[in-house]
């Protein structure tokens, strides 16, 4: 579904040049649950934006479901954004003066799906993540784990592909933590794509691919049993234990 | 995304910072009421000024003494020394295929004694033709008798506000007054009509002619008003006033003839262009709406960073973005625009009901100018900040205020 080939991204701050990411290769299969791991400035958010088209690359090529992505233009992107991939931050950023449920419908809203289709699946969706009682509610009279929660609806209410979590659980307590996760895991199990960058290892253990990265490369990489057959064409370096601790 | 999104979307917006909101409506609806009102008035001023002259009627030729070319400019208003125009060129004037009546004018002031009571008042000697080409009508008695022109019959008739002045609340038809030197008897009444060319009827005595050219001691006419057959073509009858006038004065073109047109085109320009520029004026009131404007769309946009990333993240395009803070001050200055509008007319409303005389009347162009102007105004000045919005790079804007985590 996903494949990178020798992607670079390079910032220049004052003289010195940081490679957020180093000729990066990767391939992720449609289904797959991935963590992504490693010390702060080792280029995970950069590569989880640059997945999510939001940041461009210097050079290098990235495939998404068969297209490449650098031969299409701004609006061809933010269409893609909106209807392949949806994005779940640490910081939730729901906009506060709109309520629970005008934050999930964004996205209906941004590609003009008529209010008559919106509301159904809003209503389901709020039922399902448990926020029925919450829909009226502004942001700042949410608990952080049901901001995240109404962030994860937001995310997924076009049903997208490929669903890209920074940090999710990183302003939330362990059990609001667990429920986040466990939400997200869920929607994998339906079939989303699922990228999970994460400082927390007992969040990053949970997922079926492991990645861990510094200073832009791809240092290691584990895989659960079950889903390690099928896969093919991916360039996991080995000798991976050193990094992770 | 739907218009009906974007407009709640933008009300939402503007409701939560009501105080901005008011502010920019404050100063959108000032511009536009300021361009209402004073291009209200002035086209009221020039309707007040038309309506006053188009009592005369489109068919009606006024001639006076002395030769002015008139190509433009407003006509002479003093003949100047040369033949005087006599009764006995009123009466031949009379005779034209091309005229259908013909009123002689001479005006003065005059002192006027009833009672012991002494006034001057504004007296027009002239004949019965006078009150048909002039449209007065009568409250009481009867209008001056259809007499020789040369006969210095001895009745008047006074305007209201002038019997009340020399009569008081007695009665006044009958009666015997003092013009100058001669005593006249009060035949009529004038129907009050109000201010007319400049001069009140209401205020004013009319005797025949040819008592007026006693009292005042002159032989030629102050004015002579022609009326058209119905039928004969302006150019015509102008052709044969001329030249039987030129005949009679011994080959000489020493008259003036002027039309309503030629009067009220030069006012008309005149206060057209007086108009026009209070309007611009008050324009200008607009633009500094509009730089308001651009100064809190940037300050929107520069608030609201995170906000943008996170609509690019879920997939809103430039257009977009752009669209969104074009909406939002296009939203503010079309409110803006209507509550100046409903002010404006409000305050032209108010001046009406408490002087009615004076017609205001908003001309289409200045609310449709005002409401262009201001819309314009808006999308010209929030254009630079929307599109600082629209392309600012995602990953940056959605760290642009909460900083990177
Ligand atoms: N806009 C930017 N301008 C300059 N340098 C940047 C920019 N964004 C990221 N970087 C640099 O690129 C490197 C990778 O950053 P990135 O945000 O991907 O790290 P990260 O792995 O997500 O770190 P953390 O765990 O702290 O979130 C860092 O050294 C960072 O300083
Ligand atoms: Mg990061």
């Amino acid at each position: 579904m996903i494949r990178l080939e020798q992607l670079c991204k390079t910032y220049h701050l004052g003289g010195e040049s940081v490679h957020a990411l180093d000729h990066m290769d990767l391939a992720i299969a449609a289904g797959d649950y991935l963590s992504v791991m490693g010390p702060s400035g080792s280029g995970k958010s950069t590569l989880l934006n640059m997945l999510g088209l939001l940041d461009t690359p210097d050079s290098g090529e990235y495939w998404l479901e068969e297209q490449q992505v650098s031969l299409l233009n701004e609006e061809q992107r933010a269409a893609l954004r909106n209807q392949r991939i949806g994005f779940v931050f640490q910081a939730y950023h729901l906009i506060d003066r709109l309520n629970a449920r005008e934050n999930i419908e964004l996205p209906l809203v941004l590609n003009g799906t008529p209010p008559k289709r919106r509301r159904p699946l809003i209503d389901e969706l709020l039922q399902r993540l448990g926020l029925e009682k919450h829909a009226l509610h502004l942001p700042h009279q949410l608990s952080g784990g049901q901001r995240q929660r109404v962030a994860i609806a937001r995310a997924v209410i076009r049903k997208p592909a490929l669903l890209l979590a920074d940090e999710p659980t990183g302003n939330l307590d362990s059990h609001s933590s667990n429920e986040v996760i466990e939400l997200l895991e869920e929607l994998n199990g339906e079939g989303i794509t699922l990228l999970v960058v994460t400082h927390d290892p007992k969040i990053g253990e949970r997922a079926h691919r492991r990645l861990w990265m510094q200073d832009g490369r791809l240092t290691g990489e584990n895989l659960d049993a079950k889903s390690r057959e099928g896969r093919t064409g991916r360039k996991a370096r080995k000798g991976s234990d050193d990094a992770q601790r | 995304m739907r218009s009906a999104d974007l407009l709640s979307f933008n009300l939402r917006l503007l409701t939560r910072q009501w105080f901005r909101t008011l502010m920019i409506l404050l100063a959108t609806a000032v511009g536009v009421a300021a361009v209402l009102l004073l291009t209200g008035l002035g086209e009221g001023a020039r309707r007040f000024v038309l309506e006053e002259f188009s009592l005369l009627g489109q068919d009606t030729l006024i001639m006076l003494p002395g030769r002015k070319e008139t190509t433009g400019g407003l006509p002479p208003l003093t003949g100047e020394g040369s033949r005087d125009i006599t009764l006995a060129d009123v009466a031949a004037l009379e005779r034209l295929s091309s005229i259908s009546l013909v009123a002689p004018l001479i005006a003065g002031n005059a002192q006027v004694v009833y009672a012991g009571r002494n006034r001057e008042v504004m007296t027009l000697g002239t004949s019965a033709r006078f009150f048909e080409i002039r449209k007065l009508t009568l409250k009481q008695g009867r209008s001056l008798p259809l007499i020789p022109l040369e006969r210095a019959e001895a009745v008047c008739l006074i305007g209201p506000k002038a019997k009340t002045d020399l009569f008081g609340s007695a009665q006044a038809l009958g009666q015997w007054l003092r013009i100058g030197e001669r005593r006249f008897r009060v035949i009529g009444i004038i129907e009050d009509r109000g201010q007319s060319l400049g001069m009140d009827v209401s205020d004013q005595l009319i005797i025949p002619v040819a008592s007026a050219q006693q009292i005042f001691n002159v032989q030629g006419m102050f004015r002579v008003f022609l009326k058209v057959r119905p039928g004969s073509s302006m150019q015509q009858a102008r052709s044969e006033i001329l030249d039987l006038m030129q005949k009679r004065h011994g080959g000489e073109r020493d008259v003036t003839l002027i039309t309503q047109d030629a009067l009220l085109g030069a006012f008309d320009d005149i206060l057209k262009l007086l108009t026009l520029s209070v309007g611009a004026i008050a324009a200008i009131s607009l633009v500094v709406a509009g730089i308001l404007i651009m100064n809190i769309t940037l300050i929107s946009v520069s608030q609201r960073t995170a906000e943008i990333g996170l609509l690019k993240a879920l997939g809103a395009s430039r257009g977009d973005i752009r669209l969104l803070f074009l909406s939002e001050a296009m939203l503010l200055a079309l409110l803006g625009a209507l509550i100046g509008i409903g002010s404006g007319y409000a305050l032209l409303w108010l001046g009406h009901s408490l002087w009615p005389q004076f017609p205001v009347s908003v001309p289409l162009w200045a609310l449709l100018g005002a409401l262009s102007i201001a819309l314009g105004v808006a999308a010209l000045f929030a254009w630079l900040p929307a599109s600082r919005a629209a392309r600012l790079p995602p990953v940056e804007a959605l760290h642009g205020e909460i900083g990177h985590a």
